[in-house]
C-alpha cells in the first residue's frame, strides 16, 4: 500500500470502490490512483474520500478491503464520498449486521 | 541495551518519579502547591476528584502509586472523603516505596499541609535522583497505544506505522496493549481470528458488542465532529483505521483497567464499563484512556494523532506520532514522529515503524519525549465500574501475585 508520488488519490486495497484524496482537488481535476484515472466532480478536501467506481444506493462502501458503511444514494465516479451519501451499518443496527457478517465469513 | 530502576516486585521502571496523589478534589490545590515547588524535578501530580466511594478509582490509584516508573508517593487527603487512604498507604508501603499521608484537616489547613508536603518531597527526592539503574531488556517493557484527534490520514500512516512498531516490540517479547473497544466496532470478527484461543476470540467479540450497546444507549459512538471534518464518515471507518495500531501479532489476552498482563505479547484493554450505563461516557477525553493504560503497567504510550493533540501524561512518557503532514508542519514541536512523510512518498510504513521502535528504546533509556520536554503531565480519573475478568481472558497465564 505504499503510495506512488504521482498519485493524488490513495487506494488502500485493490478491491476498494473509494480512495483517499492526498491533495485537495477541485471539480474537473484529474484523479490519479493506483489502477486508473478519473475526473473529480466535487471539491474534495485533503484526507477525504472520492468514489473511484460507481456505487449504487445500498451498496457497501469498501476501504481497507472492508465495508465502512453503505451508500444512501447512487454515487458517481469522482464524487466526494462522506456523511451526505453514505451511512454506518453498525450504530444503531449494530448487532444484527455484525452477526450476519460473521456468519457469512464462517 | 536498556537500563531501568528495579522495584521490589521485580518490575523495572524507565523513570523514577515521586507522585503526589490527592484523594478528593478538595485536596487538589494543596497537592498542586506541593508539586509546584519542584518544577522539572520528576514530581508528578495525580488524583481522584470524587468524594463518594469507587472501587475502580481506588484500584487505579493503587496501581499508579506502585507503578514501576514511580519511586515514592505522597498521599494528600482532606480527611472526610470516602477514599480508603489507609489501604492505599499500606499497599504502597508493602511495595517497598517511601510513602506518607498528609491529612489537611488534621495538619491545620492549607499552609501547614503544603509546608509539610514540600518538606517530605525535599527529604525523599535526593534518593530518587541518585538511584542506580540496572540492566533491563526490551522484553520487560510494557507499551500502550492510543489515538486521539483522528482524521482521514490517521488510518493511512500513523496507526499502521504504530502497528509495525508493536510487531517489532512483541517479536522481542515485550508487552503491547491496545484499547478503546468503542473504536473497534466493525473489527471484532477480524480481531477474534487473531486470538490465541477460540474462547478468547469469543470474549473479544463480546467485549466489542458491549461497547456498541453502551454507546448506543448514550446516543452516539466515539465519533467527534473533528473526525468527520477530517474525512472520516462512519464509526466502522474510524475503527478500521484505529485497529491498524494493533499490528499483526496474535492477541494473547483481554484485560480491564488495572489488570497487569501476565506475559509478553499483544493484549486488548477493555475500557468500556460493565453493567448498565451509569457514569456517562466511558472515557471523557484521551487522558482518561492513557491513565488506564498506565494503570495496566505501561512504561510508555504511543499516541497517534491526525488533527494534532498536544497532551502528555503524568507517570509515563507519551510518544506523539503525527499522521498528517500538514498538521506536522503546523505543530512540529509537539510531535516526536512525522508519519505524514508516508503520504508524501518520503518514507515507507516499515521505515516509520522502525523509527517509532527506535524512539521507544531511546525514551526508555531516558531521552525526553516532546510532551515531556514541554512539561505536559495531564491526568484525569473518573468514576467507572468493572467486573473482574474471567480466567479465559488470560489463556497464557494468571497475573503475578502482586497484581491480584
Amino acid at each position: 500500500m505504499q503510495p506512488n508520488t504521482r498519485c493524488n488519490v490513495l487506494r488502500l486495497s485493490p478491491g476498494d470502490n473509494v480512495g483517499v484524496v492526498i491533495r485537495a482537488v477541485s471539480p474537473g481535476e484529474l484523479l490519479i490512483f493506483d489502477g486508473g484515472t478519473a475526473t473529480a466532480i466535487d471539491s474534495i478536501p485533503y484526507g477525504h474520500k472520492v468514489a473511484i467506481c460507481p456505487i449504487k444506493c445500498g451498496e457497501k462502501v469498501l476501504k481497507y478491503a472492508a465495508p465502512i458503511g453503505s451508500a444512501v444514494r447512487d454515487i458517481s465516479v469522482g464524487e466526494h464520498v462522506h456523511v451526505h451519501n453514505i451511512k454506518s451499518d453498525y450504530l444503531p443496527t449494530y448487532l444484527r449486521e455484525g452477526e450476519a457478517r460473521y456468519h457469512e465469513r464462517a | 541495551m536498556l537500563k531501568g530502576f528495579l522495584r521490589a516486585d521485580g518490575r523495572k521502571g524507565i523513570r523514577n518519579y515521586l507522585v503526589v496523589a490527592y484523594l478528593v478534589e478538595c485536596a487538589h490545590h494543596v497537592a498542586a502547591e506541593i508539586v509546584r515547588a519542584f518544577p522539572n524535578q520528576g514530581v508528578h501530580l495525580i488524583g481522584f476528584p470524587g468524594c463518594f466511594p469507587s472501587d475502580y478509582a481506588e484500584r487505579i490509584m493503587q496501581r499508579l502509586c506502585t507503578h514501576p516508573n514511580v519511586g515514592a508517593c505522597l498521599i494528600v487527603s482532606l480527611g472526610c472523603e470516602s477514599f480508603n487512604r489507609r489501604n492505599l498507604e499500606e499497599s504502597v508501603a508493602a511495595s517497598g516505596r517511601p510513602v506518607a499521608t498528609l491529612v489537611i484537616q488534621e495538619l491545620g489547613g492549607t499552609r501547614a499541609t503544603v509546608r509539610a508536603g514540600q518538606d517530605w518531597v525535599r527529604e525523599n527526592l535526593p534518593a530518587l535522583h541518585a538511584a542506580e539503574r540496572v540492566p533491563m531488556t526490551v522484553s520487560e517493557l510494557v507499551v500502550g497505544t492510543i489515538c486521539g484527534g483522528s482524521d482521514g490520514t490517521s488510518g493511512l500512516t500513523a496507526n499502521p506505522a504504530a502497528g509495525r512498531a508493536f510487531d517489532l516490540l512483541v517479536a522481542e517479547g515485550a508487552t503491547a496493549i491496545f484499547e478503546e473497544t468503542g473504536e473497534l466496532i466493525g473489527c471484532e470478527y477480524f480481531m477474534a481470528d487473531r486470538a490465541v484461543t477460540p474462547e478468547l476470540g469469543k470474549l473479544l467479540i463480546e467485549c466489542v458488542q458491549k461497547a456498541a450497546r453502551y454507546y448506543s444507549t448514550l446516543g452516539h459512538g466515539s465519533f467527534a465532529p473533528g473526525n468527520a471534518e477530517g474525512g472520516l464518515s462512519t464509526i466502522e471507518e474510524k475503527s478500521l483505521g484505529a485497529y491498524s495500531k494493533s499490528g499483526q501479532s496474535p492477541i494473547a489476552g483481554l484485560i480491564k483497567p488495572g489488570d497487569l498482563p501476565p506475559t509478553g505479547g499483544l493484549y486488548l484493554l477493555d475500557v468500556v464499563p460493565d453493567g448498565e450505563v451509569r457514569f456517562g461516557f466511558p472515557n471523557i477525553s484521551d487522558n482518561a484512556e492513557i491513565v488506564e493504560l498506565i494503570a495496566c503497567g505501561c512504561h510508555l504510550v504511543l499516541f497517534t494523532t491526525g488533527r494534532g493533540s498536544v497532551v502528555g501524561s503524568a507517570i509515563s512518557p507519551v510518544i506523539k506520532i503525527c499522521a498528517n503532514p500538514e498538521t506536522y508542519r503546523r505543530m512540529p514541536e509537539d510531535m516526536d514522529v512525522n508519519a505524514g512523510r508516508i503520504l508524501e512518498g518520503q518514507a515507507t510504513l516499515d521505515e516509520v515503524g522502525r523509527e517509532i521502535y527506535g524512539l521507544v528504546i531511546e525514551a526508555a533509556n531516558g531521552r525526553m519525549t516532546c510532551s515531556e520536554a514541554l512539561g505536559h503531565q495531564e491526568f484525569i480519573l473518573t468514576y467507572k465500574y468493572f467486573e473482574p475478568i474471567s480466567p479465559a481472558c488470560l489463556p497464557l497465564g494468571a497475573p503475578p501475585a502482586y497484581a491480584r
